[in-house]
């Protein structure tokens, strides 16, 4: 996910903090985190997926005034778009790998930025879903004085058709 | 509580019940925290008539988050120096997960952990690594 700001936010963490079900205080209580090893709140470790949330362009976020591919009165009201790595996609899409290397760890007040590198793209041939194909992109999360924060890498797949149950 | 080195031997286990009995509301939860809207995940209609699954399914990145608990009531906060994972099989709702982290060496002060998560028919859906500080 590609974004030139992606501020770190209380209120953001606590959330995704939630939908986590991580009730560690560590990431919402201020007081509390002052006493820990971290000291001070910081983000779970894998809150830097959600700079999703700040990428103008992200395609698995409805925008306003655009059609969405889910269901509305039908089932889908565009035909599904192309996924890009590391994200899933609309049936034919899925995330198949996640890495993170953690510089150091961020917290509210932290303004980053996101660069996103192209991998490695191979093929397979899944005996549960036909021929996939892997994409790999690099994220590269950097601070507001230039550091490097945290380094990501997912793998998207792309399969034949839906994943045999 | 970070871990101390010197209580860490190779083969040593934690182990943590992630969720029981997963929600669609925690999936719902975490798509609006996370930003990722994908409708497979939250809109049972698309899923079954257009993607071809039988229900939603969660996010690789709800299990890779919920394990991230996992380690880090494990290692302790901000101790993580690496974790990453491979995504083996789907998540659905009404899945109930175990997670455990198994010490593979403790080295210079870094301990590296093999991570597994399965669901209630003891099937992976998980499988990844973690390095972490320690004292």
């Amino acid at each position: 996910m590609a974004t030139d700001k992606f501020p770190v936010e209380g209120s953001h963490i606590m959330m995704f903090a939630r939908s986590i079900a991580d009730g560690n205080q560590v990431y919402y209580d201020a007081d509390y985190a002052k006493g820990t090893d971290a000291g001070g709140v910081i983000a779970p470790p894998t809150f830097a997926q959600s700079s999703a949330q700040f990428d103008p362009d992200y395609f698995l976020r409805p925008k306003i005034g655009e059609d969405w591919f889910g269901s509305g009165k039908e089932a889908t009201s565009i035909k599904k778009k192309e996924s890009s790595g590391g994200g899933g996609g609309g049936g034919g899409g899925l995330h198949a790998e996640q890495h993170f290397e953690y510089h150091r760890h961020i917290g509210p007040g932290d303004v980053l930025t996101a660069v996103v590198k192209p991998g490695k793209t191979w093929e397979k041939e899944g005996k549960r879903s036909g021929k996939l194909v892997f994409s790999e992109t690099i994220t590269e999360y950097r601070d507001q004085n230039g550091e490097l924060a945290i380094t990501a890498r997912g793998v998207g797949v792309r399969t034949e058709r839906p994943v045999d149950q | 509580m970070a871990l101390s080195a010197s209580n860490l031997k190779a083969g040593d286990t934690y182990t943590e019940c992630l969720v029981d009995d997963l929600s669609r509301t925690q999936i719902v939860m975490y798509a609006g925290a996370s930003g990722d809207y994908n409708p497979v995940h939250t809109d049972e209609k698309f899923t079954k008539e257009v993607a071809g699954y039988p229900s939603v399914f969660a996010h690789g990145m709800l299990t890779m988050g919920m394990t991230g608990r996992m380690l880090t009531n494990y290692v302790g906060d901000g101790r993580l120096t690496k974790y990453g994972v491979r995504f083996t099989s789907q998540v659905w709702p009404g899945d109930t997960l175990n997670s455990t982290a198994t010490v593979v060496d403790v080295t210079d002060g870094v301990v590296n952990l093999n991570v597994e998560t399965t669901n209630q028919d003891g099937v992976m859906v998980l499988s990844g690594y973690a390095a972490a500080r320690v004292d």
